[in-house]
């Protein structure tokens, strides 16, 4: 970046935090929730992550772009993410195989961006402040008007946002002839999961959000999949309307992400916003049914209430994180439904959950032997 | 599972002597289990010839045993003490080796003692090449093409069947030592035999050469229940065919996307798991190709490594203490991290900075070694730099080296030949990463130097936009200097002193500038977290940021010094002066703050001191340090040449330097002024004269007489120390000696052939002195007493001679107002005594007879330094029992073109402590009667 001309850049927070730095990608302005993701590898997955829509991602690793960019390495159609703050940016990369630069790449999904700036105290004050709506700009140095900007930035709680990075059309993955049939439910979904599902023998149709349970059940699927995506799960009420109706039928289902979050309010199970979330990709997990823990790959800002489930005699919790106990699993007892607040599908992260594809696989064949 | 009740006692096996290629790491590792065990209400026994070790320490272990690492020894602990258990992952490959050995003698069966941390049989098959290979293929992981030969009829075969490049790696040898490239047949033949030779059941695996792909590292802890994290990824600036030891490496991995490092992940785990299960450690180095992202498995150590200690630095998290409560049983999700002390152990840390490590190498002290890098590891310490970005963590590190550099580039030291930048770039030896810079600056295009080097191009980036950076600085003057680029060359590491440089003006007038301007260190901390939770540990390090988080307590502080990287001269006993010296000002009241820069030592772990700065013990690093802190004094003499040589400059910037003036220091280091001193005190010493050039020392050389011992004036372990015998070979020396060191006062001392050497160290109050010990060399005077065998206390030394030692010691620690500790050097003629030098501060000696006599001088002499105590409010009750003999131990074998020969300069590695119950003694008898056999000149 020491090359190119350096262009300032201010990054504003709700609650008045100035941080002064550098223009990466377009310059321009762009707002939203500000967060913060703990991995050093895998930016470009993380960016196109349709779960962290409308959001704002610092990245707290020291250096990013140094490998450019791979298409084959993106987690959905388009770069997701509202904007972007790092500390040292690379538009120069080594990579062979890479495509391009990570700037490029920005600069074309018109991305705007910051770097620079003292990240980590920016981690510590969301740390202790909690999520909040930001602002950064490359071309607006005057704070009061970037002020009144970011006033008008809804706040993420009570958001419907699954809605808008769904697929508006349905489509298929994988091979038609595959064992199993896999209904999606489109939320916001990670390539990695279909990759994950087709791979182990599924063919999926892949249903726009609002879709309903008839129309999904129509096709006929061996199960469901309920996928992740962003904003408040609270508000996402017609996905809960159709997983009542999947779990009232008792047909596999599997949620990730969001789709553990709606899955448990189809339960009755309360959801809330977390302080700051979890973002990274070394969260640690244990399974309470094998006593096995795994590392995982997480993005979530709201989170499963725990006492509401312990309160719940249906359900049943099935993994906790290790760091601050919040629910990471849950099993719907006596129905073929569980779900994780994690990203087994990893990409980007640790592959020790892959086996919860295998376990619905196998939900779906002990449902066909019935 | 939770721990293992069953296990009340464990032993665990050190890894003796420094050598290179297992260096203090294992000082680290042992000390932490020991720590962590004893935590856990577990009596610990330890083993190990290494006296100059914290692990062998009352502090920290139950029972110690300072003794050759040998069955026998193992027969003997067991036979004295209900050993429940063994944990032998945490003193090398010579530990493993030694569990082997009693392994397949029977003896942990026979004494019922269990071996916990890891699987005998993973220790073959990670060791045994083709056992590997095997096993390997079987797991589906790939590695090279490649196979055994046990003859050199076989290996040729094998040979023409794979084809050139090659390599050749002996079975079962440490540090790579005896392996290497081959390009062609002739190259083939001679390193085929040499690696036959070395390997102990003469075996090597010839292998395709992948030379050339990029290397990297993982470290990972598995429990019993099977969980296992990655610690840590590291990558080797210098790609595959560069000992790892002898690599620059950075951590977290730079340039690996998601997709390769989670593959890399799943194939260690799969690695970890196939070859046994046991709880513990483990490292595991891979290559990639850089054309297709494959990877293959290069290696695996089922134990606790150099890597290991240094990403226990690099990420905070203590994989030896962990990697020990794993072994008596717990489970990862049961215990806590530690640094943050509310999160789980059962997580992978996450790096918001970068570590660089640079080793750090001796090859002068090894003449007509080969410099050239390769499989066989040579470097004698590492250092590393922690920064908030690459650049930054690569001048920390290069101002780590102690290599009279100020980081990288600016300062005036760089080459300009072409040709001769070139070469070096193709023939790795410890200056390429200078040599990049410098073709770089010379305007050689990265595609050559990547040709050359095959090192990634985002590193060679990373240079480059140092070179243009100064380029661009040098477009202005001190007064002109914008604040933007200023901020930018700090943040980027670039001390004030190379901003000087390019500025054309002070050091002092960059700081005040930068001062002005408000660029400011901050100190940051390493949390394994990146910041997701609050840490509860002092663990820092500086950037030039915006936030500081190393908060200033109001309390009374004393900052110790480190000893920096080990070379040959200053080792691990320095390392064991700063830790006792941070106890006891601890004990004293004071809260103590470290700093220093060596991944390997036990100074730095986080656990020592109240505080620890990673830092270069470089002056800007360490004065802003001493700004932020504001401590009653800094304690210098403890770290060696490293910290003593700072006093200077702390005592011109009003800094107090705790115990023995820098005037007193210095006084002893002018031999002018210091034999006045003697003289007036009627203390004899050598006859000897101070020379700047060769007509001033033939001049000289008549007064005082051949032979004649020449050496520069403040130096370490006796560089260039030399003894001439005619006109001819001082001339020559001079000149040699000039050429390294210009402007140096050159001292000339009347060589006392055939004298006896000896030392004494002692601790003075100012007023009172306590001699802690005396030594006799076996080596007649002449040989670096470093690397002589000394036998404490003397063993043929009359009462006349001892009064007179004990008389000097007394006379010069007094004139000299020593406050802490002292060491006198003294050659022994007719008998009468010489003084041949005095050093006011911890000598290598000190931590030897330590544990000889069983008595915690350092932490005596600290108190004394502090004014907490005199020396006469200490009980001194020394074990004196027979002599112990400290033994020199040297590590001539990874340089097969260098003679063994010993002079006034010092070779060493590492020591051994021996002790026997009188002269009698067979191995006394054995060193005495050699006592000639290698002086040299």
């Amino acid at each position: 970046m020491d090359k190119v001309q350096r262009k300032s850049c201010i990054l504003l927070l709700e609650d008045g935090s100035i941080f002064h730095g550098y223009g990466i990608g377009l310059i321009g302005t762009t707002s939203g929730e500000i967060c913060f993701n703990t991995g050093i590898t895998g930016y470009q997955e993380v960016y196109t992550d349709p779960s962290y829509y409308g959001q704002i991602l610092v990245n707290t690793t020291s250096h990013i772009g140094n490998y450019g960019v791979l298409d084959a390495e993106t987690e959905s159609g388009s770069v997701k993410i509202k904007g972007l703050v790092v500390k040292k940016f690379s538009d120069i990369f080594s990579r062979i195989q890479a495509e391009g630069s990570l700037q490029k790449y920005l600069e074309e999904a018109k991305i705007v961006g910051i770097s620079d700036i003292d990240t980590r105290k920016l981690v510590r004050h969301i740390r202790e402040k909690g999520a909040m709506n930001a602002i950064i700009s490359s071309e607006i140095d005057d704070i009061d008007k970037l002020k009144e900007l970011l006033s008008a930035v809804p706040s993420m709680e009570g958001l419907e946002l699954a809605s808008q990075v769904s697929t508006k059309e349905t489509y298929f993955e994988g091979n038609p002839d595959a064992p199993l049939k896999v209904a999606v439910l489109d939320l916001g979904i990670k390539r990695n999961i279909l990759r994950n599902l087709t791979s182990k023998g599924c063919y999926c149709k892949v249903f726009p959000s609002g879709t309903s349970f008839e129309e999904m059940n129509s096709w006929n699927p061996d199960g469901f999949f309920i996928s992740n995506g962003p904003g408040d799960p609270a508000s996402t009420t017609y996905a809960v309307e159709t997983v009542k109706e999947i779990i009232k039928r008792d047909i596999p289902v599997f949620g990730i992400c969001l789709g553990h979050q709606i899955i448990a309010l189809a339960n009755g199970i309360t959801t809330y916003k977390m302080h700051h979330g979890h973002r990274g990709l070394n969260h640690p997990v244990k399974n309470l049914v094998t006593g096995k823990c795994e590392i995982t790959s997480q993005n979530h800002g709201f989170s499963v209430s725990s006492d509401s489930v312990k309160n719940n005699e249906n359900v049943e919790i099935t993994h906790i994180n290790l760091n601050d106990g919040t629910v990471e699993g849950i099993k719907i007892l006596g129905k073929k439904a569980f779900s994780v607040q994690y990203h087994p599908e990893a990409a980007p992260g640790p592959h020790d959950s892959w086996y919860l594809f295998d376990q619905f696989i196998a939900l779906m064949g002990e449902a066909e032997t019935v | 599972m939770p721990r293992n009740k069953e296990l009340k006692s464990v032993l665990i096996i050190g890894s003796g002597p420094i050598i290179i290629g297992q260096a203090c790491e294992f000082d680290y590792s042992g000390s932490q289990a020991a720590r962590s065990l004893r935590e856990e209400g577990i009596e610990v026994t330890l083993i190990n010839s290494n006296p100059a070790t914290i692990m062998t320490d009352s502090v920290t272990a139950d029972n110690i045993y300072l003794k050759p690492l040998e069955k026998k020894y193992i027969i003997e602990i067991l036979k004295k003490h209900k050993i429940d258990a063994v944990l032998p992952t945490m003193g090398g490959q010579t530990a493993l080796n030694l569990a082997i050995d009693c392994q397949e003698a029977g003896i942990w069966e026979d004494f019922g003692v269990e071996i916990i941390g890891v699987d005998i049989n993973a220790i073959q098959t990670t060791e045994d090449r083709e056992l590997f290979r095997k096993k390997m293929l079987e797991l589906n992981v790939n590695v090279c093409e490649g196979r055994t030969a046990k003859s050199f009829l076989e290996g040729k075969e094998i040979a023409q069947e794979i084809g050139f490049p090659l390599v050749i790696r002996p079975s079962f040898t440490l540090g790579g030592y005896g392996g290497g490239f081959v390009h062609n047949k002739e190259e083939f033949e001679t390193a085929l035999t040499r690696g036959l030779h070395a390997s102990p059941v003469h075996e090597v695996l010839i292998e395709q050469s992948i030379l050339g792909w990029k290397e990297y590292e993982l470290e990972l802890l598995r429990d019993g229940a099977g969980n296992v994290i990655i610690i840590c990824s590291i990558e080797n600036f210098d790609p595959m065919g560069v000992h790892t030891g002898d690599s620059i490496t950075v951590a977290p991995a730079m340039t690996l996307p998601d997709t390769v490092y989670q593959h890399m992940r799943d194939l260690a785990i799969k690695m970890m798991n196939g070859i046994g299960k046991f709880a513990g450690g483990c490292n595991v180095q891979f290559a990639v190709n850089p054309e297709d992202d494959s990877i293959v498995g290069i290696e695996i150590n089922p134990r606790v490594s150099r890597s290991s200690a240094l990403a226990s630095k690099a990420t905070g998290y203590p994989i030896a203490k962990i990697a020990a409560k794993l072994a008596i049983g717990y489970n990862l999700d049961e215990l806590k991290n530690a640094i943050t002390g509310s999160t789980s152990a059962f997580f992978e840390p996450t790096l918001d900075y970068v570590i660089v490590k640079i080793p750090r190498w001796n090859f002068d002290k090894f003449v007509g070694a080969d410099r050239k890098l390769g499989l066989q590891m040579k470097a004698v310490g590492e250092v590393m730099g922690i920064g908030r970005n690459f650049q930054e963590a690569l001048q920390k590190a290069c101002q780590s080296l102690e290599i009279n550099r100020n980081g990288m580039g600016a300062d005036g030291r760089e080459w300009t030949k072409q040709e001769q930048i070139l070469d070096s770039l193709e023939h790795p030896s410890w200056d390429r990463i200078f040599r990049i810079y410098d073709a770089l600056k010379l305007g050689i295009s990265r595609k050559t130097i990547f040709k050359l080097t095959k090192i990634d191009k985002w590193f060679l980036n990373q240079i480059e936009e140092l070179v243009h950076l100064e380029q661009e600085i040098k477009g202005y003057t001190l007064e002109s200097i914008p604040e933007e680029l200023m901020r930018l060359a700090k943040q980027k590491g670039y001390a004030d002193r190379q901003i000087a440089h390019l500025l054309h003006c002070l050091e002092s007038e960059v700081y005040n500038k930068r001062k002005s301007m408000g660029i400011n260190r901050v100190w940051k901390l390493v949390d394994t977290c990146a910041a997701e939770f609050e840490a509860q540990t002092p663990y820092y390090y500086s950037a030039f940021d915006e936030e500081n988080e190393s908060v200033s307590s109001d309390k009374k502080k004393i900052i110790v010094l480190g000893a920096g990287p080990n070379r040959i001269g200053q080792g691990i006993e320095f390392d064991y002066c700063c830790v006792h010296g941070v106890l006891a000002a601890k004990e004293a009241g004071y809260e103590t703050i470290m700093i220093n820069c060596n991944p390997e030592t036990v100074s730095t772990d986080f656990d020592i001191s109240d505080k620890l700065y990673f830092e270069p013990v470089f002056w800007e690093h360490i004065y802003e340090i001493i700004e932020h802190e504001k401590p009653e004094g800094v304690i210098v003499q403890l770290g060696g040449q490293t910290a003593l040589k700072l006093a200077e400059k702390l005592e011109r910037y009003g800094v107090k330097i705790i115990g023995t003036s820098y005037k007193a220091l210095d006084l002893a280091e002018d031999r002018g002024s210091f034999s006045d001193l003697l003289k007036k005190n009627d203390i004899p010493y050598p006859e000897f004269g101070v020379a700047e050039n060769a007509d001033e020392a033939l001049e000289a050389c008549k007064e005082i007489g051949f032979p004649l011992l020449v050496r520069p004036s403040y130096v370490l372990g006796g560089q260039s120390m030399k003894i001439v015998i005619n006109e001819e070979e001082l001339e020559e020396h001079v000149v040699d000696i000039l050429k390294k060191i210009p402007n140096n006062r050159i001292l000339l001392d009347h060589f006392l052939d055939g004298a006896i050497e000896a030392e004494a160290d002692a601790i003075c109050d100012g007023e009172n002195v306590y001699i802690i010990g005396i030594m006799q060399h076996i080596e007649p005077a002449g040989i670096h007493s470093g690397d002589s065998y000394a036998v404490l206390p003397p063993y043929n030394l009359g009462d006349l001679i001892i009064h007179q030692i004990e008389d000097y010691t007394r006379k010069i620690a007094l004139a000299l107002d020593t406050v802490g500790l002292l060491n006198i050097q003294f050659a022994i003629k007719d008998d009468k005594v010489y003084i041949i030098e005095a050093n006011p501060r911890a000598s290598r000696t000190v931590p030897f007879i330590c544990k000889a006599y069983g008595e915690p001088y350092v932490n005596y002499a600290t108190k004394v330094m502090l004014g907490d105590k005199k020396v006469t409010d200490f009980d001194f009750k020394p074990t004196k029992k027979g002599y112990a003999i400290k033994i020199p131990v040297f590590s001539f074998n990874k340089f097969p073109n260098v003679n063994k020969q010993l002079g006034p300069e010092m070779k060493s590695t590492g020591e051994a402590i021996y002790f026997i119950d009188d002269l009698r003694d067979e191995f006394f008898y054995q060193i005495y009667s050699e006592r000639n056999l290698y002086l040299s000149r």
